[in-house]
């Protein structure tokens, strides 16, 4: 009987600590809007005000009518969507909050191949006859070189 | 069981260290969102009459800290902000100078900080009598305009006549009596509305020069609200406060003081000549028409004009105007402290600032970005060096035709070439970014220059009745 008790204690105790770290990180979770990430709302990405100058552009760009920022920055199949979401998310996180990063910030060239991939998603069918074997691996001419101002809009 | 109490231990630490970075993540992220809302601590009240920008920087700190910072001084490849004699680096411009203050001292201007304190300074002012009208671009002035205007019978009531007043009889003071009227040089509130915050022109020679420039036929692509009002009904006066966007008041602030000017008239009034429009030659037509001249150049006794800084004007004809980019967007662009967005209020070159100026529109390497900016800079330049050689060589052919005897009526022409070929060679030398602003408008006003003094010559040769050099034959 004492022995049992004895365990209990500091059960009781871990398992409190436990509870504590999940109230505050289940507080801390909520207060960042993480859950918010998890949509494809694209009002989660400008949680972080980075985004708020490609955000504003999109809402006066000729997209926002037709897609949100996932549907042009993130891939369309769920594993890969959940890990390209996920890889980026955890560093932007981290970038902004030890405030490290580029300025002005430039998307990656793994970043830069989902792009292209939803410009041929939706316009692929159109564009079979210019660009019949999709992108060119290696090749940096792509899609928004030109049509810089499709997603984003008039940034100024 | 010491075992056991190890573990127990371990995980407790362990889970309070955890605990305490959740806890400094939520702090950061409180942070964050504090500063994405972007809060104004009003702790001065502001109005018209605030001058000292440390009172503004009160409640504007991050903007004030770039704006104490134009006291830097570093240099660029074709200028910067060292206050060099460029008498000393070029000595030709003494020669083309001659009989002129700017002969006797033409210092590289230093940043904002310094605009005042260095016009005590120079030579020009020192050595020669300048009226007040100086003022209106060295310093803080607005309120001491609205002050004489007031002292010459002008109401409250009415702000912009009162404005005007005052500027006529400050610019008709003389430079040291007007000087002890003003302490500051230029400050937040020559370009923010107090209240409000928003940008706005408060020089009366922009608001005069600019409502010129709109009655004028020149063509205006880059601002889109001279263009609207110019298919208005034009019931008032094109006023850039209530007209212009946002994004124009972005150059147009810039424009206040950036520009060409002269003082007209016995009363100094400070003037932009833009009622032909703002190219080189439209402003010289300005002052042919009105008769106008700087000086007299001793060697060659051609009525001459000295460009100031005409950086609107040469801007107005770029690319990147045409394009919609303002001044501050490249020397002034948006910087980010913590999730605060701000214009940097250090206003400087972009070749200091390439990252932030240039990138955030040319996805490319900054070393990239600064070698094309510095191509056009070194192409400017190499033709500007001809400019300056072609028109030192009419000068010294009027030398020697004046010295064979030639009439007046005999040198006319080639004076008149003088004044063409250095009018235009001094447009871009003076103005600020070595061709930049407008390469190939640079180049071309360049091209004209060299063409006007060659001809200079020729007719000069003609004047002393020398056989000019034989064409070759072909």
């Amino acid at each position: 009987m004492v022995k049992t008790s004895a365990a209990v204690v500091p059960a009781l105790l871990v398992s409190g600590l436990m509870g504590v770290l999940f109230g505050v990180g289940g507080y801390t979770f909520h207060y960042a809007r993480g859950a918010s990430y998890l949509s494809d709302d694209p009002r989660a990405c400008v949680n972080c005000h980075i985004m708020r100058d490609v955000y504003d552009g999109w809402q006066k760009g000729p997209h926002h009518a037709v897609a949100v920022c996932n549907d042009c920055h993130a891939p369309h199949t769920l594993l890969a969507k959940v890990l390209v979401k996920a890889e980026n998310g955890f560093r932007h996180s981290q970038k902004f909050t030890f405030q490290s990063f580029h300025e002005p910030i430039r998307i990656r060239p793994k970043n830069a191949r989902v792009l292209q991939d939803n410009c041929l998603r939706c316009h692929g069918e159109f564009l079979i006859a210019i660009a019949p074997h999709g992108t060119v691996p290696g090749d940096d001419v792509n899609c928004v070189r030109c049509h810089a101002g499709v997603g984003h809009g008039p940034t100024r | 069981m010491l075992e056991r109490k190890g573990v127990y231990v371990a995980t407790a630490l362990l889970v309070a260290a955890v605990t305490v970075a959740v806890l400094l993540l939520m702090q950061n992220i409180a942070t964050r969102k504090a500063e994405g809302e972007q809060v104004v601590f009003r702790i001065v009240d502001l109005d018209e009459t605030t001058i000292d920008p440390a009172q503004w920087g009160k409640n504007f700190p991050r903007q004030y800290d770039g704006y104490r910072r134009t006291v830097d001084v570093e240099r660029t490849r074709h200028g910067g902000s060292e206050a060099f004699q460029r008498l000393d680096a070029d000595p030709r411009w003494r020669v083309l100078f001659r009989g002129y203050p700017f002969g006797v001292d033409y210092r590289e201007e230093r940043g904002h900080a310094y605009m005042l304190s260095d016009q005590d300074m120079t030579e020009r002012v020192r050595e020669f009598r300048q009226p007040g009208a100086c003022l209106q671009c060295h310093s803080s002035v607005v309120p001491t305009y609205r002050d004489a205007g007031r002292k010459a019978g002008v109401p409250d009531g009415q702000p912009f006549e009162q404005l005007m007043k005052g500027f006529e009889a400050v610019c008709a003071m003389p430079y040291a009596d007007a000087r002890k009227l003003v302490s500051y040089p230029v400050a937040c509130v020559d370009c923010h509305d107090p209240g409000s915050m928003h940008l706005r022109v408060t020089r009366p020679g922009f608001l005069i020069g600019i409502r010129d420039l709109a009655r004028s036929e020149t063509p205006a692509p880059h601002l889109p609200s001279v263009e609207r009002w110019r298919r208005g009904s034009r019931a008032s006066e094109y006023d850039p406060n209530t007209m212009a966007s946002r994004q124009e008041m972005r150059s147009f602030v810039c424009g206040q003081c950036h520009v060409e000017y002269y003082f007209r008239g016995p009363g100094k009034l400070l003037t932009y000549p833009w009622s032909h429009g703002i190219r080189a030659e439209q402003i010289e037509a300005y002052y042919d028409e009105a008769g106008f001249k700087d000086w007299t150049h001793p060697d060659t006794g051609a009525p001459v004009l000295k460009a100031q800084h005409p950086e609107f004007e040469m801007w107005s004809q770029g690319i990147h105007a045409r394009s919609g980019v303002a001044c501050a967007d490249c020397h002034m662009p948006y910087m980010r402290e913590g999730a605060i967005k701000i214009s940097d209020h250090h206003v400087r070159s972009p070749l200091l600032n390439v990252s932030r100026a240039c990138l955030s529109c040319h996805p490319y390497p900054e070393a990239e970005m600064r070698s094309r900016a510095e191509a056009i800079q070194d192409r400017t330049q190499a033709l500007l060096v001809r400019a300056e050689e072609a028109t030192l060589a009419l000068i010294g052919e009027i030398q020697k035709a004046r010295q064979a005897g030639s009439s007046e009526e005999e040198l006319k022409a080639a004076r008149d070439l003088h004044r063409k070929a250095e009018w235009r060679l001094d447009f871009v030398a003076a103005e600020n970014s070595m061709g930049f602003h407008a390469p190939q408008e640079a180049a071309r006003i360049l091209a004209e220059a060299i063409d006007y003094a060659r001809q200079g010559e020729v007719a000069a040769l003609r004047a002393a009745r020398l056989p000019p050099v034989a064409p070759p034959s072909r």
